[in-house]
C-alpha cells in the first residue's frame, strides 16, 4: 500500500467529522445560550478535568469497573457459552432460565444490584457482568455448536484429547462467532457502566456528567459527554485490533477464496 | 515382519503365513428407523493382512465412506463387528490415521501446516521427536520448507499432501484413505498415486484405500475389493498380480493391467444393474 493511498483513505473517512467539529466551533463560537457553551469553553473545560490529574479522580474508576465487568462477562460469556455448547443436557436444563434473564432489560437489574452491593463498584461491575454477558454466551454455543463433522471425525480419529479439542479445534472454530458476541458485550459494557454510574455511584464518569448536569454546570455536562464517546470510540478500537489479530487466519481465508 | 511384507507384495498367494491386521466380519449399517430404514452395509466381509495395500473399489452411494467410518471407530456398525489386531474396534485405535476425503475441511485453517502436523503427536512423542517426525513427513510428501503455510495459502493438491504428512508423521500401523484424489487435477493425482506407493513402503503401512476409479485401485493395489450396489456386500476380492515398483507407463501398458481393470469393470456394471432391478 503506497501513502498516497492511506493519506486519502484517511481523508475519506475524516472530511465529515472535521467539518462537523468546525461548523459546532464556528456556530457556537459566541453562543450566550447557557445550555450550548462555545465549543471553545467545552474544550477548556474537557482539558482541565480529563487531561489532568483531577482525571483520575472519575476517569480511573470507572475504566477500572468497565474492564473488570466486561472481562468478567467475556471470559464468563465464553465459559458458559462452551458448557451449553457442548452439553445438549445442560442446555435444554438452562436454557429457560437463561432466556429470561436474557430478556430482562439490564437496566431492571439496577435496583437488585442497589439491594445485593449498595453504592459500590461491585454493584456496577454485577450489572455489566449480568447485563452485557448474554451475547458471548449464545454466540459461543452456537460456534461451539458449529463445529462441521470432518473435523470432529479428525479430532476423534487422532485421538485428540478434551483439552486439545477444546482449544486447538472448538474455540478456534467458534472465535469469528465469539467475536462478534463479544463487541455486543463490549457496546453493552460501556452502555451499563454509565447507566449504573449515573444511578448509583459516588465517582465515574457517569457519575460526573450526571452530577454536573443536576448542578448546572454545562459546559462539564458536555465535556463528559465527549469523553464518554471517546472512550467507547477508543475502547472499540482496541478491540477491533485484538480482533483482527487473533482471527488473522480467517481473513487470509477469505482473501484467497476471493483471490 | 520386512520378510512378510515383501511376500505380501510380490506373491499374495502365500496368504496363510502372512499376519491379519484387520479384519471385518459381517459388518452391517443400517441409517434412519423405522419406515426410513437404509440398509447400506449389508454383511461386509474381508481382511486385511499386514503390509498389504487393499484398494476398495464401489459406485458412489455404494457405502464406502461408510464402511471407513466403521473401520475407524468414528461410528458402530449395525450389525456384525470389525477386529484391528485381534480386538473389536469400539473406538478409534491408536495404531490407525485416517486420511478423509475432504482435506481442505479435515485440516485446521487457523494451524499452520506444521501445527496441524504435530496437534496428534502431542500425546504420543516428546517435543524433539516430533520436530524430526515432522521434518521427515514432510520432505517424504514433498512439502519440505512449506510447513510454515496455513492450509488455505496451499493448493488442493498441497493440502491432500499436508493431510497425508500428518497421517504418515502418526505412525499408524494402518492408514485408511477415502478417495484421497477425488477432488485434484490429473496430473497431482498421478504424483499422488505414486507418493503414496513410495510412502507404503518407506514406511511399511497397511493401507486401506477407497475409491470409485478403477484404474487408480488396480495401479495401487496388491488386492482390490469389489463391492455390490446398495445393500452393500463384497462382492468378489480380486489379487493384483502385477509387478512392483509400479510404473504409471510400463504398469498401465501391462496387458495384465488392461484385463484386471476389464474385469472389474464388469463387475461393478453387474453390481450396478443387479442393484437396479433389486431396487426395482
Ligand atoms: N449420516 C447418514 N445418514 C443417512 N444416510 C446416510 C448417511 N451417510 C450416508 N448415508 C447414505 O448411505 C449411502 C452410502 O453413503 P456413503 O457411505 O457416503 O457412500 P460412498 O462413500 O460409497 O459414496 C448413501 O445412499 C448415503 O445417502
Ligand atoms: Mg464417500
Amino acid at each position: 500500500m503506497n501513502a498516497g493511498r492511506v493519506l486519502s483513505k484517511g481523508l475519506v473517512r475524516l472530511w465529515l467529522p472535521v467539518l462537523l467539529v468546525a461548523v459546532w466551533w464556528y456556530a457556537s463560537a459566541d453562543s450566550s445560550n447557557i445550555y450550548f457553551p462555545p465549543l471553545a469553553t467545552i474544550l477548556e473545560t474537557f482539558q482541565r478535568d480529563w487531561l489532568t490529574a483531577r482525571a483520575l479522580d472519575d476517569l480511573v474508576p470507572s475504566l477500572t469497573k468497565l474492564v473488570i465487568g466486561f472481562l468478567l462477562a467475556a471470559f464468563g460469556g465464553i465459559a458458559l457459552g462452551t458448557l451449553l455448547g457442548l452439553s445438549p443436557r445442560v442446555r435444554s436444563a438452562v436454557e429457560p432460565i437463561m432466556q429470561f434473564l436474557r430478556s430482562l432489560p439490564p437496566p431492571v437489574l439496577l435496583p437488585i444490584g442497589l439491594l445485593l452491593f449498595g453504592i459500590t463498584g461491585a454493584m456496577n461491575i454485577f450489572i455489566i457482568v449480568f447485563g452485557a454477558i448474554w451475547p458471548t454466551v449464545l454466540n459461543t454455543a452456537d460456534g461451539v455448536r458449529s463445529l462441521p463433522p470432518e473435523l470432529r471425525d479428525m479430532a476423534r480419529s487422532y485421538r485428540l484429547g478434551f483439552r486439545q479439542r477444546l482449544f486447538a479445534v472448538v474455540l478456534p472454530n467458534a472465535a469469528p462467532q465469539i467475536f462478534s458476541g463479544l463487541r455486543v458485550t463490549l457496546q453493552l459494557s460501556i452502555i451499563l457502566i454509565v447507566v449504573s454510574e449515573m444511578v448509583a455511584a459516588v465517582d465515574g464518569v457517569g457519575f460526573y456528567v450526571l452530577n454536573s448536569q443536576q448542578t448546572f454546570a454545562v459546559a462539564e455536562t458536555w465535556a463528559g459527554t465527549l469523553l464518554l464517546g471517546v472512550i467507547g470510540y477508543l475502547t472499540t478500537l482496541v478491540f477491533l485490533l485484538a480482533q483482527r489479530r487473533v482471527l488473522a487466519w480467517q481473513t487470509g481465508m477469505h482473501q484467497t477464496r476471493k483471490a | 515382519m520386512g520378510v512378510l511384507t515383501m511376500t505380501g507384495m510380490t506373491e499374495n498367494t502365500g496368504a496363510a503365513a502372512l499376519e491379519v491386521i484387520l479384519e471385518l466380519q459381517g459388518v452391517e449399517k443400517a441409517y434412519g428407523s423405522g419406515s426410513t430404514r437404509t440398509q447400506v452395509l449389508d454383511g461386509v466381509d474381508f481382511a486385511v493382512n499386514r503390509g498389504e495395500f487393499i484398494c476398495v473399489v464401489g459406485p458412489s452411494g455404494s457405502g464406502k465412506t461408510t464402511l471407513l467410518r466403521c473401520i475407524a471407530g468414528l461410528m458402530p456398525p449395525s450389525g456384525g463387528r470389525t477386529l484391528f489386531e485381534g480386538d473389536v474396534v469400539t473406538e478409534p485405535p491408536a495404531k490407525l490415521a485416517v486420511v478423509f476425503q475432504d482435506y481442505s475441511r479435515s485440516l485446521l485453517p487457523w494451524m499452520t501446516v506444521r501445527r496441524n502436523i504435530e496437534l496428534p503427536l502431542k500425546n504420543k512423542f516428546a517435543r524433539g521427536e516430533r520436530a524430526e517426525r515432522i521434518e521427515h513427513a514432510l520432505r517424504s510428501v514433498g512439502l519440505a520448507g512449506k510447513g510454515d503455510l496455513y492450509p488455505w495459502q496451499m493448493s488442493g493438491g498441497m493440502q491432500q499432501r499436508a493431510a497425508i504428512a500428518r497421517g504418515l508423521a502418526y505412525q499408524p500401523d494402518v492408514l485408511l484413505m477415502d478417495e484421497p484424489f477425488a477432488a485434484v487435477d490429473a496430473q497431482t493425482r498421478i504424483d499422488l498415486e505414486d507418493l503414496v506407493l513410495d510412502i507404503q513402503r518407506e514406511y511399511n503401512t497397511t493401507v486401506l484405500f477407497v475409491t470409485h476409479d478403477i484404474d487408480e485401485a488396480v495401479y495401487l493395489a496388491d488386492r482390490v475389493v469389489v463391492l455390490s450396489g446398495a445393500p452393500t456386500t463384497v462382492s468378489h476380492e480380486i489379487p493384483v498380480d502385477l509387478p512392483r515398483p509400479r510404473d504409471q507407463v510400463q504398469t498401465k501398458l501391462d496387458p495384465r493391467f488392461a484385463q484386471l481393470r476389464t474385469r472389474i469393470f464388469e463387475l461393478i456394471q453387474n453390481a450396478k444393474s443387479s442393484s437396479v432391478i433389486n431396487r426395482a
